[in-house]
């Protein structure tokens, strides 16, 4: 089946205006003061002539990216046909400013919005720069893999009904490790409620293009979306893209909270490549995620043969926090190896010179995606079952127990940023606000963020997970003997 | 109109052979199939533009890719043999009576499918009833392989492409794996001349010593290879390929050879001091 679209997306303007600009010969008395790699010689011998001679600054041929009226608008209007959106923005300051421009569109000071727990980093810095309340959903965490989940849909109403002031639900779907929510559902009952709907699908661009993949934001009705292209599209890191609906939203106002932060010397590189992995995911992209989603699971197939070893799939699907299961994602449990998901990380790299995604205590992920073969699948899954016989059969590791800890919000996480605080034992915290973030890996959700009272489940949560080796990220002190608290 | 097939042995060397008449030319899944007719080198085929055999001088590796270990131990029994899809170390294999069972993995059927209808004088022996070809990636039948073998040959392509997984530490660890006690596995370890090979050469060399106790390098002359010098890794568990080689033995069997004999299986073992001491031997 070939997906239909209003425009001719073999298209990509922005990328046929620089062949046009490199070929017109210009004379450069602009920025950038490189003049197409002419004086730097060593970059341009590392990067390639014919890449510095297209890292230029807006001109009128080339439009401009925070007022766009020519070759970008065109490269916008393709990129939001090709994903179904009523608009979209190029972004060239990583997803982070897609997800940050998204909840600084629905929210302001004082508002309060309905987040995951396991929300990413920028979600939560957004609601520092804005001054906006979170209001935390526990997303749920696997009892064997020891993973956190999706939030599950009845848990989403329920905080949507006790709080009917919030401005926006946000979802991140899916997970870093594949995992999906009741996108539809949850987006549904947002709406109901007057709330816009928000998804970080920053690890979910293939799912506009391939067959048989999760619900999308955009087809699930979300109001905006921020979709990282450069993870699993083709692009260059950094650079990613901003959907949204109108509806509840105007593009306008979208246009201007962007620009708010946004560099106004936006990099062409990183925008061309938008438009031309844009072009490819459009015109490709079945066949693409066809071949992406068959190495996947021949690779799981076969690391399953290998034994010791658990990549998981769709089966761990249970319709309430793993609604679906993104099958590109080569999630691995590692454990009854004997080895810890970032022991196989770092074994992978050192000796076998392969590099994966992510490793934790009992996972790893490997992200297969346009640029993989049949070749490097094959390197992973000899490396993986050589690590077994070298390094393996210990006997199983154990995990951590992990129960969700709710949070106790005692101040916005900007009151809490911008509060005097002071450092203080940890053992002597409980009962007192944390300044900082406290994550621990796993399962990759905060413990403590700015605002939060050291609750004594949080402080016997730290210490246990400190004693068991747990990664413990965060505070300012890496070894966590002490931990800011506001004053 | 004259007719040449050029490689490029680096950016800056180039070697040709004027050529008579190009008799095939194909892309398979994997790679671009070429086969040619010259003077001087007779018939000869190519993967990916780069020589892999010609009618004149595929005696000299096929010679030391095979008599090399059969020497050393006169009592193998099961052999491996990955990649090698023209057929001639299989050829020099089934010359020996005392081998019972020879399978050969190559990726790519186009490969032995071509070299059977054009190039008999390697595929000839390819029918041999001891023989069984399989079409799948070398390093997973290694890692999925349940048989003890004698004698693993790693015949591949350069480490780029479809043989790159061939020089991997995964692959010698699965070939040690896959290898009995007595397991001897020589494998083509590229030239130690021009830059770009000698680094897949010393990596390789290195990566084979992790595993193998006993680890060494021969050399060849062959004309058509990129500097005309090529090594051989010979890895294995128990026997030494000098202190084991049972001259007296081989000779007996009284096999015919061009290039190889049992002087110069001893003399193959003699590096030079720019390749020894690029292989840190001392």
């Amino acid at each position: 089946m070939k997906k239909d679209y209003k425009l001719a997306q073999e298209q990509a303007p922005l990328y046929e205006a620089l062949a046009e600009y490199r070929s017109s010969r210009v004379v450069p008395f602009d920025v950038p003061g490189h003049k197409q790699g002419r004086g730097t010689p060593e970059l341009t011998k590392f990067l390639g002539r014919e890449c510095l001679s297209v890292d230029v600054n807006s001109m009128k041929p080339l439009d401009n990216l925070s007022h766009p009226t020519s070759v970008i608008k065109e490269a916008e209007a393709l990129a939001a046909d090709a994903f179904g959106a009523d608009d979209a923005f190029l972004i060239i300051g990583g997803t982070t400013a897609a997800v940050q421009a998204m909840i600084m569109s629905v929210c302001k000071g004082g508002d309060s919005i309905i987040i995951p727990r396991n929300v990413h980093k920028s979600a939560i810095n957004a609601l520092i720069l804005c001054g906006i309340s979170p209001i935390y959903v526990d997303p749920g965490i696997h009892p064997r893999l020891g993973i956190s989940l999706g939030m599950c849909a009845e848990d989403v109403e329920a905080a949507i009904a006790a709080h009917p002031e919030a401005k926006a639900v946000f979802v991140n779907n899916p997970t870093y490790y594949g995992i999906c929510a009741e996108l539809k559902r949850i987006v549904e009952a947002a709406h109901r409620a007057g709330m816009a709907a928000l998804v970080d699908e920053a690890h979910g661009t293939h799912f506009y293009f391939g067959e048989g993949l999760p619900l999308t934001a955009m087809e699930a009705g979300a109001d905006m979306s921020a979709v990282s292209m450069h993870k699993t599209g083709g692009s260059l890191t950094q650079s990613s893209l901003l959907l949204m609906k109108r509806g509840l939203l105007s593009p306008d106002y979208v246009r201007t909270i962007i620009n708010l932060t946004q560099t106004t010397s936006a990099s062409y590189l990183l925008m061309s490549s938008l438009d031309i992995a844009r072009k490819a995911l459009a015109t490709e992209g079945l066949s693409t995620f066809q071949r992406v989603i068959s190495l996947a699971e021949y690779a799981r197939g076969e690391i399953n043969k290998i034994g010791g070893y658990y990549a998981f799939s769709r089966e761990i699907t249970d319709g309430k926090y793993i609604y679906d299961f993104d099958v590109t994602k080569l999630s691995v449990n590692t454990l009854e190896t004997g080895l810890a998901g970032v022991e196989v990380y770092d074994l992978l790299r050192d000796d076998y010179g392969i590099q994966i995604e992510f490793g934790d205590m009992g996972n790893m992920l490997a992200i297969v995606s346009v640029g993989d073969n049949h070749y490097a699948i094959e390197r992973l899954v000899a490396s993986l079952s050589e690590i077994k016989r070298l390094h393996g059969g210990r006997g199983r590791l154990g995990l951590l127990d992990h129960e969700y800890i709710p949070p106790v919000v005692r101040m916005t996480p900007q009151q809490a940023f911008y509060a005097p605080s002071s450092p203080l034992p940890i053992e002597e915290t409980k009962g007192r606000i944390s300044a900082e973030f406290v994550m621990c890996y796993p399962p990759g959700i905060p413990i403590l963020a700015p605002g939060e009272e050291v609750t004594p489940e949080a402080l016997d949560y730290i210490l246990y997970a400190k004693e068991k080796g747990s990664l413990v990220m965060g505070p300012r002190d890496m070894e966590l003997k002490k931990l800011y608290i506001v004053k | 109109m004259e007719l040449w097939y050029t490689e490029e042995h680096t950016p800056s060397v180039r070697f040709s052979i004027k050529v008579k008449k190009q008799l095939f030319g194909g892309k398979s899944p994997f790679q671009q199939i070429d086969v040619f007719d010259s003077d001087e080198f007779g018939r000869f085929f190519t993967l990916d533009g780069l020589m892999m055999v010609t009618e004149k001088d595929e005696f000299i590796y096929h010679d030391m890719i095979v008599h090399v270990p059969m020497a050393t131990n006169t009592g193998i029994k099961r052999v491996l043999v990955i990649g090698g899809g023209d057929g001639g170390t299989v050829r020099e294999l089934t010359r020996y009576k005392t081998i019972e069972k020879i399978d050969m993995v190559d990726i790519d059927e186009m490969v032995v499918k071509v070299c059977r209808e054009l190039l008999p004088f390697t595929s000839r022996k390819l029918g041999d009833p001891r023989v069984t070809l399989y079409f799948e990636d070398g390093l997973k039948f290694v890692r999925t392989v349940e048989e003890s073998y004698d004698l693993i040959i790693v015949d591949s392509t350069d480490p780029f492409g479809p043989g790159e997984g061939l020089f991997t530490r995964e692959f010698y660890g699965n070939c040690f794996r896959a290898l009995s006690a007595e397991g001897i596995l020589v494998n083509q370890h590229e030239n130690p001349y021009y830059e770009s090979y000698s680094a897949s050469m010393k990596r390789a060399h290195r990566r084979i010593e992790e595993f193998f106790p006993i680890c060494r390098v021969y050399q060849a002359h062959i004309p058509t290879y990129p500097s005309g010098h090529w090594l051989f890794g010979f890895a294995s568990k128990k026997f030494d390929p000098i202190a084991d080689l049972d001259a007296a033995a081989w000779n007996g069997l009284g096999l015919e050879t061009k290039y190889y004999n049992t002087d110069i299986h001893v003399g193959s073992f003699m590096l030079p001091n720019y390749v020894k001491s690029a292989l840190e031997i001392k």
